[in-house]
């Protein structure tokens, strides 16, 4: 009896991550997590879309704070940062968005974010702020490694997660990637950038059971995911599947508000079927 | 700590390219410690770009000043015309050593692309230069010399469409080819390894004026005067004074219209401390961390952000930075030309017109080395813009 009390509360007093991810694995299902850019076409829309997604069935959300110089992303997520940054968008208001969402959605929420945007924020009111907005992990895909320190002080004190990237080139340095992260890993399916592909060239399975050697976290893959058939065949080696770029361009290519909707509630419904 | 320049410098760059690096930087470390290698830098830079330089005593100049001897490090003689050679031909040849068959760059004014697509061509690799949509316009001339060269010109279109663009895209096309490719870093800039790397590269134009100021003067100068942009002529000339403490280091940056206004590339002047491409250094950003358009007349300086050693310099207060507007550049390239008989890059012209600046408050007793790190048959189409001359 008291064993499950202590996993109940520890359940309870989870972040937002690991619980998602332990409620998946409860059911054996894998997490959706779609990416989205901040202010790309609007905060108003992005609030909105986030309500959306999950309908859809997201499990974790993907927010991007655009950024002027985005160098591990291709041109779909660059020229979105360009269109959310032409728009006025602000680190002060996509908190404020992040807040928003808060109020009606438990969902977790991680931001994708390049380390300028918090050095410059300030390394700790950025931590403090999105932690108090409701932001559950941070996505850095320029601080390897070796420059995490400052930021995984931080981030533990206030609790939030920094979730861990790895690539097809990083080998042995997996393991220590990985114990300096919390959450998942985040597993780059390909040498490369973001974008739509309509292959990926790394041996998935291979590459995941050299992971999964490593680390017991969840793992998820992302980068050049077009669509279901691929998610479909990653999924057995991962526990969630994340796309960016086919989101972010169908969001472009929409006419309209409910159009965006519509269409990307439909295509997170089936990647989520698929996997 | 490895890798750093006091807080600047770092490895701020995706995980795909960190194993990269690793290797890159235990290259470099061996190749350094091999004679056979040092022996081919140092025979290349002899034989195929005619180093040793000169160190011009720019006479005329000085006496029409009145004050401090100015002598010119003559970068601008070196094959393809700027120093950008000296480091290219450390890093082709670096390349060779780890079995690259191709070879990427980006490029400002171009000088660093044509520089990289000559050693290409001798040493029969593949080349693709980055190169901003704004800076092929502006420098068409070394557009084309890519071209002849053989390399592969890559427009990039992204952002402002210049340096800090061109950057991103070679950075993100390494990332993508990291197996097989070599990507030449153009200055001191980027992740460690590669500003002490290039600075390496570059330290030949300040050991060899070192060598020759003593022999013709029998004395150190008192002031060393260079452009920077991203910073590797001067960091070169720099180097080897850096513990002689006599000798005061001056940096000149590209003031555009005038640092008040927002056409300028003065990192130094009006920067704060953040990280792009891949190193913790002096930018050009807004309260957000985004990065500014920056703006010269010269493509080459015209960066947001400036190597990290250079950063680490002025905050010890062992280098000071200063600038120089279009215009002071642009009347100095005039007065070399017409005083001296010898047409700066517009780069290079700044430092002079700092220099002459400077010499004209300095006794005769003085001396002033500028690095007149390149030529400026590249510019003469921007010159005769401005002057209003159709060619």
């Amino acid at each position: 009896m008291s064993t499950l009390n202590n996993e109940i509360n520890a359940v309870v007093s989870m972040n937002r991550i690991d619980k998602k991810f332990y409620e998946l694995k409860q059911k054996g299902l894998k997490a959706m997590i779609p990416f989205i850019t901040a202010g790309d076409p609007s905060l108003d829309v992005t609030v909105e879309l986030v309500f959306k997604m999950e309908e859809g069935g997201a499990d974790i959300i993907e927010i991007g704070i655009p950024y002027s110089d985005p160098l591990a992303d291709g041109p779909i997520i660059q020229a979105s940062s360009t269109r959310a940054l032409k728009n006025g968008t602000k680190i002060d208001n996509i908190m404020d968005a992040v807040k928003k969402i808060r109020q009606k959605s438990e969902i977790p929420l991680v931001y994708l974010v390049y380390y300028n945007s918090i050095f410059k924020y300030g390394i700790e009111r950025f931590v403090n702020e999105a932690k108090e907005s409701g932001i559950d992990g941070l996505i850095i895909p320029d601080l390897p490694l070796e420059e995490r320190k400052d930021i995984k002080e931080i981030s533990e004190k206030y609790g939030i997660y920094l979730i861990p990237l790895v690539a097809p080139t990083s080998k042995e340095r997996i393991k220590n990637i990985c114990e300096s992260g919390k959450g998942f890993v985040y597993c780059v399916s390909t040498k490369g950038v973001t974008g739509i592909r309509n292959s990926i060239e790394t041996d998935i399975k291979e590459y995941m059971r050299i992971v999964s050697e490593y680390t017991n976290m969840p793992k998820a893959i992302g980068f050049g995911i077009s669509g279901p058939d691929m998610a479909k065949r990653f999924a057995p080696y991962c526990d969630g599947i994340i796309v960016g770029s086919a989101i972010v361009k169908m969001i472009n290519d929409s006419r309209s508000k409910e159009e965006i909707y519509d269409n990307v509630k439909k295509f997170i419904y089936s990647i989520k079927e698929a996997i | 700590m490895i890798g750093r320049f006091g807080k600047f410098g770092g490895q701020y760059v995706p995980e795909t390219i960190m194993s990269a690096l690793i290797e890159l930087e235990n290259e470099f470390y061996k190749a350094m410690k091999d004679e056979n290698f040092i022996n081919d830098y140092k025979y290349y830079l002899k034989e195929y770009s005619g180093r040793p330089t000169p160190l011009y005593y720019a006479e005329n100049l000085s006496k029409r000043l009145g004050g401090a001897k100015i002598y010119l490090k003559r970068e601008d003689l070196n094959h393809t015309g700027a120093h950008k050679i000296n480091n290219v031909l450390g890093q082709i040849l670096l390349a060779r050593r780890m079995g690259k068959k191709k070879v990427i760059a980006e490029t400002g004014a171009g000088q660093h692309g044509v520089a990289t697509a000559t050693g290409a061509a001798m040493f029969d690799m593949e080349c693709e230069i980055f190169m901003g949509e704004e800076d092929i316009k502006r420098q068409s001339l070394n557009v084309f010399r890519m071209k002849l060269l053989g390399a592969k010109v890559t427009p990039v279109k992204t952002g402002t469409g210049t340096l800090k663009d061109a950057v991103n895209e070679a950075i993100r096309n390494w990332v993508t080819n990291i197996d097989d490719t070599f990507y030449v870093m153009g200055s001191v800039v980027g992740p460690h390894p590669y500003p002490m790397m290039v600075r390496d590269f570059q330290r030949i134009i300040g050991d060899e004026a070192r060598e020759q100021i003593i022999s013709k003067e029998n004395r150190l100068p008192d002031y060393i005067v260079a452009c920077v942009g991203g910073g590797s002529n001067s960091m070169g000339i720099f180097y080897p004074f850096i513990n002689d403490s006599s000798v005061k280091l001056i940096g000149v940056e590209a003031a555009g219209l005038g640092i008040d206004t927002d056409k300028h590339a003065a990192t130094m002047a009006k920067g704060s401390i953040g990280v792009l491409h891949g190193m913790m250094t002096y930018l050009l950003q807004d309260d957000d961390g985004q990065i500014m358009p920056v703006y010269s007349i010269s493509a080459g300086l015209d960066y947001p952000g400036v190597g990290p050693e250079h950063s680490y310099l002025k905050d010890s207060g062992r280098a000071q930075y200063v600038y120089a507007t279009d215009e002071e550049a642009l009347s100095a390239f005039m007065d070399l030309s017409q005083i001296e008989g010898i047409i700066p890059a517009l780069e290079s012209a700044h430092a002079v017109a700092y220099a002459m600046k400077l010499a004209s408050k300095l006794s005769k007793d003085n001396i002033i080395i500028v690095n007149l790190s390149g030529r400026g048959d590249k510019d003469v189409n921007t010159v005769a813009n401005v002057l209003g001359v159709e060619l």
